[in-house]
């Protein structure tokens, strides 16, 4: 029986470039950004790290594939770098290879970047491209907002809601993210809206409107890992360590199966079940505050009941409660989410571990959630990569440990 | 004895009226018709995917299988008439077969160049016949003719496809209509022409064409006709015949046809569908005709032919008990679409601004077609021998999460699957020519799931749990290198609305 990945790893610098509409930067210049703060926070010579893992998606239209632009961009000493790709879930990819890779032995320190260079492709959001050579002769040719719309009118039907009122918690879920981005000065969109505003906005995808979608962003965020022994001789005393990294991929059941109904993502609960039991923990009420994949406000709302955090059918009702509201019981996107902080596809996953760091080593400024005077001891991170019809669901739990 | 069997019919679902054309070019001619309207193909819609529906509607035969999959009518041949070919290299016919799940032994011949060709193509099919080896034959006419802005063809041409199933049968009371008899005469007279790679008729004057051709061609070839049917002109219940008053006029005087034995040609309600058209009001008279009626069928162009039936006992209904196939039932599935704009757009007679989305390369990996041809061009999902579980698409692997099994798939044809919305949206960030992009997952009653584009889907009336049948549409247009390539998509029965409210 294999022990998992608990406590085995500590992460001890974590870097995040401004994410937004970066005319001024590409790719490299993004990594630098997050690299100089992420190197500088842990405290080590460049040279220290031994592996790194880059994870881009669209390698193609923004940064190239293959390991080489993270190692010439850093100047790497020539040490092993791994591309990774996982659709949305690549940053945690991109963690999931170095934390493995120092769990395994095979190395003391390495690094995780993930990078997106998306405002250089023209396109307002994700840029088309190629699905491949069948899927292309009988796939929709749907955009990622059209795709995730679909739970929307199949949530509605399952649990006869009104779609007014499913629109109205979705309204909530973006008016939050814009509240708590606004305290974030790495964040694409600062701005507060109103959720009469949020209901009035143009049609996207029904039941979408503008507000409904996440914010398509250049960035770049990174982490270096190494072994709790070496965090402590690097000074620490209490380290952030990864309780539980987990990755679920559809096998085609909603594609093509009859079973899938449309309104949530089995793969998200797989991977929870999963990743909750290699943390050590019962389930989502252990779990102080986390981020979730909100490319739109429908799919923040079904993964509220998919990761546990509400009962079926009960999402609708607990967002309108403020349950997940900055003040609430369980604060989700504390950073303003995919949706206020932006989604740089592949630095998405690397963006959410860098909050749940900040906000357990207690360093999130202004945004710093606090229950009961404490600052928060368990943050989890999620992403779904791909679409409902066919995603690869990751998560993180991320803690303190005495090293 | 020689017969037709079945018919079916198409007509696509938009009505342009023509007070719509005429208020559009108003300022440029004000003496554009303005009464009735114009069926018209949508952007994904040809003279091909026209000709599979009117052959799916003309081959379906009750009862329904179990699982509510109706069954279909054999075939040995297939002919298509159109003066619109998508392909102009590519056997069109091959193609609406291989739609229909059907490739292997058969022929299938493509009849073009004329008018005529859909009485052509009819005509040969029955005379073929006399040969005891020939098998029963689709004959399939359809056109979509494109008119310039402002002519008169603009305002009188319609979209549209009409099929019969040609074959045998041992007494009248088996079919739709029993051939007596016909002819042929063809000379070189050009009324109007296209020549190759134009997009619009060059049409003369009507006069010349009503008293040169029609009025000293026709008899040559109605003469043996109804010589052949043994019958007179004057026993000919129904005349159908695709010209104006003005030529049914003068044929009933040279012909000493009855009065009020021409039927309506439906330019107020669907338009001059052009080779398809002799076809199609074949097919809406039958509907109506009483078992015994004589009718007189005149193709015309390039010549005349003159073909000879007697209504069978299945006349007089939808012909194929295909409520759904039937012309009523096409021309009350029409949908009034106002937009002047939207018909050119759909036409492609109106550039519009697709925006970036609609630079994506649509290359066809032809290798990849083949090899998936029964899935992508016939829509048939596969069924575990193991679990019976239907899923789509066909795999290797059994998708069912308790199966799993390798190489237990069977085909399973899901186009006539009845299926309902699982889940849709109506996107307007997707590229589209007819925004916005409806698409969604179905859930066949059959089992197994597809996420699937949906079409001739009236924004704010599409409802989860919906039911929706297949059409067979172009999917994407390749423009860099002239291909069009075909897929089902999932067509809402009207019913509802999105129902939670927008």
């Amino acid at each position: 029986m294999a022990r998992g990945i608990r406590d085995q790893v500590a992460i001890v610098g974590m870097g995040c470039s401004r994410f937004g509409e970066r005319w001024d930067a590409g790719p490299d210049d993004l990594m630098l950004e997050a690299f100089q703060e992420a190197v500088a926070d842990a405290g080590i010579e460049r040279d220290r790290i031994e592996a790194a893992w880059l994870g881009v998606f669209y390698q193609e239209q923004s940064t190239s594939k293959s390991g080489l632009p993270l190692s010439m961009a850093l100047r790497l000493p020539n040490v092993p770098v791994t591309r990774v790709e996982n659709l949305c879930a690549t940053g945690t990819e991109a963690l999931r290879g170095a934390v493995y890779a120092v769990a395994s032995g095979a190395v003391d320190i390495a690094l995780a970047m993930g990078v997106e260079k998306l405002k250089d492709t023209g396109f307002g959001g994700l840029p088309e491209r190629p699905k491949g050579t069948f899927e292309d002769l009988w796939q929709p040719g749907f955009t990622p907002p059209g795709a995730f719309a679909q739970l929307g009118a199949a949530y509605a039907a399952k649990h006869g809601l009104a779609m007014q009122d499913v629109k109205r918690a979705m309204a909530h879920v973006s008016w939050k993210s814009h509240e708590n981005a606004a305290l974030n000065p790495k964040a694409h969109l600062r701005n507060r809206i109103t959720i009469e505003q949020a209901l009035g906005a143009p049609m996207i995808a029904y039941p979408l409107g503008t507000f409904d979608c996440c914010g398509v962003s250049d960035g770049a965020a990174c982490a270096i890992v190494t072994t709790p022994e070496i965090a402590r001789s690097l000074g620490r005393r209490e380290a952030v360590t990864v309780k539980s990294l987990q990755l679920a991929p559809s096998n085609g059941v909603e594609l093509s199966h009859a079973s899938w109904d449309g309104a949530h993502t089995p793969t998200t609960r797989l991977a929870a079940a999963r990743a909750y039991a290699e943390a050590g923990i019962a389930g989502a009420e252990a779990i102080d505050l986390f981020e979730v994949h909100d490319c739109f406000s429908i799919t923040e709302l079904v993964l509220m009941e998919d990761l546990g955090f509400s009962a079926e059918g009960r999402a609708v009702f607990d967002i309108l409660d403020g349950r997940y509201d900055c003040s609430g019981a369980k604060p989700c996107q504390i950073d303003g989410g995919l949706k206020c902080f932006g989604h740089p596809v592949g630095a998405s996953g690397l963006r959410m571990a860098y909050e749940m760091y900040l906000q357990l080593l207690g360093r999130a400024g202004a945004r710093q959630h606090s229950a009961q005077g404490k600052a928060p001891a368990l943050g989890l991170t999620h992403n779904l990569g791909g679409i409902p019809n066919r995603n690869v669901a990751a998560i993180g739990i991320f803690g303190l440990m005495d090293v | 004895m020689r017969a037709l069997l079945s018919a079916g019919v198409y007509l696509p679902r938009a009505r342009l009226p023509r007070s719509s054309i005429a208020a559009a070019h108003a300022w440029f001619n004000p003496n554009l018709p303005k009464g009735g309207e114009r069926a018209y193909a949508a952007w994904d819609e040809d003279s091909l995917t026209f000709a599979v529906e009117a052959v799916r509607a003309c081959t379906s035969k009750p009862p329904p299988q179990d699982d509510g999959t109706p069954s279909h009518h054999a075939f040995g041949a297939i002919a298509f008439a159109s003066t619109t070919f998508p392909f102009a290299d590519r056997s069109n016919a091959g193609l609406v077969a291989a739609a229909l799940g059907r490739e292997g032994a058969l022929q299938a011949r493509d009849h073009g160049g004329s008018l005529r060709a859909g009485t052509s193509a009819l005509l040969a099919a029955l005379q073929a016949l006399a040969d005891p080896a020939c098998p029963d034959t689709i004959v399939v006419a359809s056109d979509t003719r494109a008119a310039k802005p402002a002519s008169p063809q603009e305002s009188v041409y319609g979209h549209g496809a009409a099929a019969f199933r040609v074959g045998r049968g041992d007494t009248n009371a088996a079919v739709l209509a029993e051939y007596l008899g016909g002819a042929s005469v063809t000379v070189d007279f050009v009324d109007h022409h296209r020549s190759d790679g134009e997009a619009f008729d060059y049409t003369l004057e009507e006069r010349w064409v009503r008293d040169e051709a029609w009025g000293k061609l026709l008899p040559g070839a109605v003469g043996p006709a109804l010589a052949a049917a043994g019958i007179t002109a004057a026993a000919i219940d129904h005349c159908v015949v695709n010209a104006s008053a003005a030529v049914h006029k003068k044929l009933a005087a040279q012909l000493g046809l009855r009065e009020g034995v021409f039927v309506d040609t439906l330019g107020k309600t669907v338009g001059d569908t052009g080779t398809a058209h002799p076809l199609l009001l074949l097919a809406a008279t039958l509907e109506k005709a009483a078992p015994g009626a004589l009718l007189l069928l005149i193709g015309f162009g390039q010549g005349i032919d003159a073909l000879v039936f007697r209504a069978g006992a299945l006349a007089g209904s939808s012909g194929n008990g295909s409520a759904a196939g039937s012309f009523g039932a096409a021309l009350a599935a029409g949908h009034q679409e106002a937009s002047y704009t939207r018909y050119l757009a759909h036409q492609g007679l109106l550039e519009m601004e697709l925006g970036m989305r609609g630079e994506r390369d649509n290359r066809t990996a032809q290798s990849v077609a083949w090899r998936k041809r029964r899935t992508v061009t016939a829509l048939i999902g596969g069924r575990c021998r193991d679990c019976s579980t239907v899923q789509y698409p066909l795999t290797r692997a059994c998708v069912n999460p308790d199966c799993r099994a390798f190489d237990t798939q069977e085909e399973f044809p899901l186009a006539d699957s009845p299926a309902k919305v699982k889940t849709f949206t109506e996107d307007w960030l997707a590229y589209t020519p007819s925004p916005p992009l409806v698409y969604g997952n179905v859930a066949f009653a059959a089992g197994g799931n597809a996420f699937i584009e949906f079409t001739d889907a009236t924004p704010g009336e599409t409802a989860v749990g919906q039911p929706v049948r297949f059409a067979f549409r172009l999917k994407d247009r390749d423009a860099l290198r002239g291909f069009h390539r075909y897929f089902w998509k999932a067509v809402p029965v009207p019913s509802h609305g999105h129902g939670a409210g927008t």
